[in-house]
């Protein structure tokens, strides 16, 4: 494990409980973002990644040696740094700033010249801004110095501190492409500290909720969007974002209508229309003894067929499209549009009928997704693409929820 | 004029001279021990507010008074009064270097530290070049104050060009009164403007022009 921290707890004197038994362990080239409101122990935890606080009881380990057994400098500088206001040194050049510590680990003058022009190289910006100063730059530029001045003496864990928190969105977002690439291409761990739940959210290969100095949760993006741990995480995600999160975290088996209605093969016509009358449906899905889905039919089938044929599998269509029931709506929604099926067998795993995606599913999703809660301005011009995009054809069984299926 | 240069043309260099260089000596000492102390005093917060007491309560002692007490511990001539005028010396510095040091922004201390540099190095690097100007005009400061005061040191005999003023006021010699306060202005403003220029020299450029 590269960063292990185990049981950390921090109080301050006076007794206040900054961090409570904070457990976490980080592999090589992950994104963790801490999130939380302010006083949530977030920066008092990362901080004591790189010893700027001490922790008042437990330990935290790097590539299996407890820093606490370090000589501190050393250690700070093996671990990239980044704080909220930038922190480039204004009386140095670009240079200067960028080799600061290949210059504290005396690094000699001509690698440190090749490795500040690399680092520049790395945020696009040109080489002769080396020579400038950081009060020449704009906020943006000084920050992504900053960045790669973390970077420079092949730190291979890096600390943020919002970082980007005092920048514009668009500068914003640049920067934080910026550092994602950084982790993915790199290979660097990053431990980065946010209250922007977007932000953790796109850059995050796993974030870390905290609350009054406790984990509330630790989990992938989508894990969070999908299972908030309590109403504390739903409350930071906020209802706007789990709602738009809503069809990309969704599976086809949370929306599905379950115990469809299905025939088998070896039942003569006369019993599936019965079927089909009684249950007022117009196609009945086929499964085996197993349940394991083999095909449809259609009451067109019946009916064309219903002189010549005797049973169900003498005119089922056993070219059926189908879903799996794990898959997530989010894939599979425009499919099931554009083909403009009337309704879509879901199955498990084994191949197991479980369930049914109608085209009245298909309405609740895209109303949920859009009404879910109220309106907003901005939705309500997505409403017109989503109904346009919807064949009008197929809408025969759209109107009931339940008898629906066919 | 012409006349008055003529007859004390020598001695005024002589004193001139006698003047500066208690002047710069006690200024130097000073600045070896207002600079430390005040770098000092930002580490340890506890007892700044003690030592700036003192340092001002030093500055209130009337010019004369102190340059007296000064006889009975080191006797007369320049020794004593380059310690008195040390001890003014003292003030302007100390409480500059330390705002100046308090002044400089915590995120570069933070970040200096984060990054790995030991406290020697923040402090060599980082913090005194960005409190370099606001030192640098105490110093200004405490110069001006001391070529003033050092006027006062002919009193307990340190020579200087107080030594003219004093005959002046002696004798009724107006002349003599000029001829020793007038150099001691120019003298002031010259150094001045030499620290002026010393100020500009220290503060770190912050762009490429």
């Amino acid at each position: 494990m590269f960063l292990t921290m185990e049981h950390l707890n921090k109080t301050y004197p006076g007794g206040k409980v900054a961090v409570e038994d904070f457990n976490l362990e980080i592999e090589k080239g992950e994104f963790i973002c801490f999130i939380g409101t302010s006083g949530s122990g977030k920066t008092t935890t990362m901080r004591m990644i790189n010893r700027m606080l001490s922790q008042t009881s437990g330990t935290i380990k790097l590539n299996g040696e407890d820093i606490g057994k370090m000589d501190p400098v050393k250690l700070r500088r093996k671990i990239g740094y980044v704080i909220q206001n930038i922190g480039l040194m204004p009386h140095m050049t670009i240079r200067d700033n960028i080799t600061l510590v290949p210059k504290l680990l005396k690094w000699p003058q001509e690698k440190m010249n090749q490795r500040a022009k690399e680092m520049i190289k790395l945020v696009e910006l040109p080489e002769d801004y080396l020579d400038r100063y950081p009060s020449e730059l704009s906020g943006g530029q000084q920050q992504r110095i900053g960045v790669v001045r973390a970077l420079a003496a092949n730190q291979d864990l890096v600390l943020m501190d919002e970082p980007f928190g005092a920048l514009d969105p668009i500068t914003r977002e640049a920067l934080q492409d910026l550092v994602k690439d950084l982790q993915e291409r790199l290979g660097k761990t990053f431990v980065f500290v946010t209250h922007d739940m977007d932000e953790a959210l796109k850059l995050s290969t796993r974030i870390v909720v905290m609350d009054g100095g406790k984990i509330m949760q630790v989990d992938t993006p989508d894990g969070i969007l999908r299972h908030p741990a309590n109403e504390f995480v739903e409350n930071l995600i906020g209802k706007d974002r789990l709602i738009q999160a809503r069809p990309s975290i969704t599976t086809v088996g949370q929306v599905m209508l379950k115990n469809p209605i299905s025939t088998t093969p070896g039942k003569s016509l006369t019993d599936a229309l019965r079927l089909m009358h009684e249950k007022r449906v117009d196609s009945l899905l086929v499964t085996d003894e197993a349940n394991i889905l083999k095909g449809m039919i259609g009451i067109e089938d019946v009916d064309y067929n219903f002189n010549s044929a005797t049973s169900v599998d003498d005119i089922m269509n056993r070219d059926i499209f189908y879903v799996q029931s794990n898959s997530l709506i989010r894939d599979t929604v425009e499919r099931i549009l554009k083909r403009g099926f009337k309704n879509i067998p879901v199955v498990d795993d084994e191949h197991r009928l479980v369930g049914i995606v109608t085209r009245a599913t298909l309405v609740d999703i895209v109303y949920d997704a859009l009404w879910g809660d109220e309106e907003e301005d901005e939705e309500s011009d997505n409403i017109h693409h989503g109904t346009d995009k919807t064949p009008v054809s197929g809408a025969s069984q759209t109107d009931a929820k339940g008898g629906d299926q066919g | 004029m012409i006349t008055f240069l003529q007859t004390y043309g020598t001695q005024l260099l002589l004193k001139t001279w006698q003047h500066l260089y208690i002047s710069a000596i006690a200024l130097a000492l000073g600045i070896i021990v207002a600079v430390p102390l005040g770098i000092l005093l930002t580490r340890t917060k506890k007892i700044s507010g003690f030592v700036m007491a003192i340092a001002s309560m030093l500055q209130t002692i009337p010019a004369m008074a102190l340059l007296a007490l000064m006889i009975p511990f080191f006797g007369i001539g320049a020794i004593p009064a380059i310690i008195a005028l040390f001890i003014y010396s003292l003030l302007p510095i100390l409480r500059n270097t330390y705002l100046g040091m308090e002044d400089v922004n915590p995120a570069l201390i933070d970040a200096a530290k984060g990054m790995g540099l030991t406290g020697w190095q923040s402090i060599v690097k980082v913090e005194l070049p960005m409190a370099a100007p606001v030192i640098m005009a105490g110093i200004r400061l405490s110069a001006t104050y001391v070529i003033a005061w050092a006027a006062l040191a002919s009193y307990i005999g340190a020579g200087g060009l107080g030594d003219f003023i004093f005959n002046g006021l002696n004798l009724y010699r107006t002349d003599l009164i000029l001829g020793g306060s007038i150099p001691v202005i120019i003298l002031a403003l010259i150094v001045d403007w030499l620290l002026g220029k010393l100020e500009a020299a220290v503060t770190p450029r912050t762009t490429q022009a």
